[in-house]
């Protein structure tokens, strides 16, 4: 088997694993969120990659039957992803600067002992 | 966002003053040649908003704010949606499905044409509207 | 007109959120969002009443035929379930107005009933839509609006919870999109219709493998099935209460409902359950769900939260249900659907109403409440009765059903657990409700004295959905049948 040939799926999985790794291990929010967008992004990766023909050109329509396109739809699908994980990631940060006005912090242990500290009082 | 003094970024401030109404331009072509090339609303409406994103970041939020103030952004926002939308209302009431460009004109070709038109010129609003309003929501943070 | 009447369904809420940001003044956002919410309302009830026969509504946007084009799929399954949305988002509205004017301030109304329009347009629309794609993107605009909407908490707490939230559902929501993609690759086709029958002689076995795990998992964290369901206690129990009542009878039902789309129609019941054993993976974290939430329930100090575990637990039964597939089974997972949506619906409203009053939802000092709210004490009771599943009630009729489908099944053993989960939801319901009509008040007399009922406009909205469930559950028959034709239509697959 051709592993270097699969060499775009491979970035596509590291990509991934280091953006959920950085999800779940870092209690930093802003950090949550780089790592949200680069998992986000190796998705995007994905369906690009996927939509690669062999030698294909952008599909744009001309008169010339010999000519090969690569795939449209994915990078259609992809640029609405895009902007949802844009959305996402604006949510997200106006929600961090809420917390940070709340809380004086965006570290999620310190929130939480923040609230602890609350429910006792 | 601090403002800076007026004397100092003298060459930011003049490179900025040469580039905003390129990049401008730069958005507007991109939106309406996504007809034929490459483009469309989404990108044109970054591409438009980086222009104002770049004068705040130069000359600050104060002087942004005048030449597009929040309550206008907030209408644009609107405005856009209001487009895509009607868009697809127009063309239920004049028979077709929802968004069915052929209904728009007599000859389909023109129809697809100018459907396609407002409803990528309502998204590139849209967009400019959003990212403008973020900039100014976080850039006036502190 | 008749015949747009699947686009009106979408564009209705989505043409009003903006039109609400241009309004802007805060009785006005309300009572357009009401009217447009009952309009929606009204256009389900049209759709019901088309697709009743067992007809198919396919509705082309843009007039491209599907599988070119993105089609509107409208059969009694999914008209029934955007009918659930449209009209518990209609009560909830008229509540909230009371609700929400007390906890929100004024400037920031017009925001709440947008970004409310725009989440029921997003519920609305992963449910009608006959294409995999659009329902990523209706999924994010609810999921975006309901970040939204339960950062609008009192609480600072809403914020975290909403953060959270977020994270967890941006990933299930990426989970979706990489499994969408992997059956593209697999199809080379969105349409779920042309997936479905594609699916079973596809080139690549494996892509549509990694595809049905994406979308499983993906899921599971958006329907708050047990081991995934960590983002939904905080969330219910800090979010405005007008948008948890919103959000627990429709959100993760939405996302049920795709879950059997997704396993009956398009992945086949034959896929899912024969070849994969879904049912292996299903019915033991739905077994845990019910069991371990409503033992925790019993210790919680929150009303709010004590619903919210009941909540997961409660979705436990649904998720039995579905692993059981077959007739009965589905069919009292579907009427479970229906039944818990509005019972918790109208107990949330309860607790909304108490928090309108008291200012807290602490159980300890919900002593004598009756004498003090007896028309917001009596709705709790009704409806906790209802939870429990006492004979006459919603939620009698499709645990009943649900205990013979795994009787049916020979799994005795899951019954006599559900049986005992019932217990514990009396004891947990039984608690509050002896409280609530019994117990003097200890210690010295917290300002008790001031308390009054709720404005009408909050207790005509809880009533009328509390009768909607008492009625279903005295004519059990009625429901029974419908979501019996549902789940027959479901187990067909694809015609």
């Amino acid at each position: 088997m051709d592993w270097l040939g699969l060499y775009n799926y491979w970035v596509v999985i590291v990509l991934m694993m280091a953006g959920l790794y950085i999800l779940i291990a870092r209690y930093n929010m802003v950090k949550k969120m780089i790592g949200l967008s680069i998992f986000q992004t190796s998705i995007f990766f994905l369906y690009i990659t996927m939509s690669k023909v062999e030698g294909g050109t952008a599909p744009i329509l001309i008169d010339d039957p010999s000519v090969v396109y690569s795939n449209p739809l994915p990078h259609v699908l992809i640029l609405t992803a895009i902007v949802v994980g844009v959305a996402t990631t604006a949510v997200a940060l106006a929600l961090t600067v809420r917390v940070y006005e709340a809380y004086g912090t965006i570290e999620e242990d310190e929130i939480r002992a923040a609230n602890a500290a609350e429910q006792d009082a | 966002m601090k403002s800076y003094p007026r004397q100092r970024h003298r060459v930011l401030q003049v490179v900025t003053r040469l580039l905003v109404p390129f990049v401008l331009m730069f958005g507007l072509y991109v939106q309406f040649h996504g007809d034929y090339g490459p483009g469309g609303g989404f990108q044109a409406g970054v591409i438009f908003a980086t222009a104002f994103i770049l004068y705040g970041l130069i000359f600050g939020l104060q002087r942004t704010r005048r030449v597009l103030p929040p309550s206008v952004l907030r209408w644009l926002m609107a405005l856009g949606v209001l487009l895509y939308a009607g868009t697809g209302v127009v063309t239920m009431m004049l028979g077709g499905n929802l968004l069915d460009y052929d209904a728009l004109a007599h000859d389909p070709l023109h129809g697809q044409h100018w459907g396609i038109f407002a409803v990528e010129l309502g998204v590139g609003i849209t967009v400019t509207a959003v990212m403008v309003s973020l900039f100014y929501g976080f850039a006036s943070k502190r | 007109m008749m015949d747009q009447l699947p686009a009106l369904q979408v564009m209705l809420p989505l043409v009003g959120a903006p039109l609400i940001i241009l309004l802007r003044h805060p009785v006005w956002s309300w009572a357009f969002a009401t009217l447009v919410s009952v309009l929606t309302f009204l256009v389900s009830v049209a759709l019901l009443l088309q697709v009743s026969d067992g007809s198919i509504i396919r509705y082309s946007i843009g007039g491209w035929e599907a599988p070119t084009g993105i089609e509107f799929y409208i059969d009694q399954v999914n008209a029934g379930v955007a009918l659930l949305v449209s009209g518990i988002s209609t009560v909830v509205l008229v509540y909230a107005y009371e609700s929400i004017k007390r906890s929100l301030d004024s400037s920031r109304h017009y925001l709440f009933y947008c970004g409310w329009l725009l989440c029921i347009t997003g519920l609305i629309g992963i449910v009608i839509t006959g294409d995999a794609f659009n329902v990523f993107v209706f999924l994010e605009i609810s999921s975006l609006s309901t970040y939204m909407l339960i950062a609008f908490g009192s609480d600072r707490r809403a914020l975290v919870a909403s953060f959270r939230y977020l994270v967890l559902g941006s990933v299930g929501a990426s989970f979706i999109l990489i499994g969408i993609g992997f059956l593209y690759a697999a199809t080379g086709t969105l349409n779920m219709v042309d997936l479905a029958a594609r699916i079973p002689d596809t080139e690549s076995p494996r892509a549509v493998l990694v595809a049905f795990s994406f979308l499983t998992v993906g899921l599971l964290i958006k329907a708050a099935i047990f081991p995934l369901h960590g983002w939904l206690l905080n969330a219910y129990h800090h979010a405005p209460v007008a948008v948890t009542a919103f959000l627990a009878g429709t959100a993760t039902k939405v996302s049920l409902y795709v879950l059997v789309r997704l396993f009956f129609s398009v992945f086949g019941t034959e896929y899912s359950f024969g070849q994969l054993f879904l049912n292996w993976v299903l019915l033991p974290a739905a077994v845990a769900a019910f069991l371990s939430m409503s033992l925790v329930a019993i210790y919680q100090t929150d009303l709010r939260r004590m619903l919210a575990y009941s909540s997961v637990a409660q979705i436990g039964y649904i998720v039995t249900g579905i692993s059981l597939a077959t007739q009965t089974g589905l069919t009292a997972a579907v009427v479970h659907i229906f039944n818990h949506g509005m019972v918790k619906t109208t107990l949330f409203m309860a607790v909304g109403c108490i928090l309108y009053r008291t200012g807290h939802a602490h159980i300890p000092s919900l002593d004598r409440l009756m004498s003090r709210m007896p028309f917001t004490s009596t709705a709790f009771i009704l409806a906790g009765l209802g939870l429990i599943g006492v004979p006459l009630t919603a939620g009698f009729v499709s645990k009943f059903t649900l205990i013979s489908a795994l009787i049916e099944q020979g799994w005795g053993i899951a019954a006599g657990l559900i049986l005992l989960s019932s217990v514990m939801a009396v004891a947990y319901i039984g608690r509050v409700i002896y409280l609530i009509l019994f117990r003097e008040s200890r210690g010295p007399a917290v300002s008790n004295e001031g308390y009054r009922e709720v404005p009408i406009s909050m207790l005509v909205p809880m009533y009328s959905l509390l009768a909607l469930s008492l009625y279903f559950g005295i004519f059990g028959g009625q429901s029974l049948s419908l979501a019996g034709s549902a789940a027959e239509t479901l187990l067909r697959g694809y015609p």
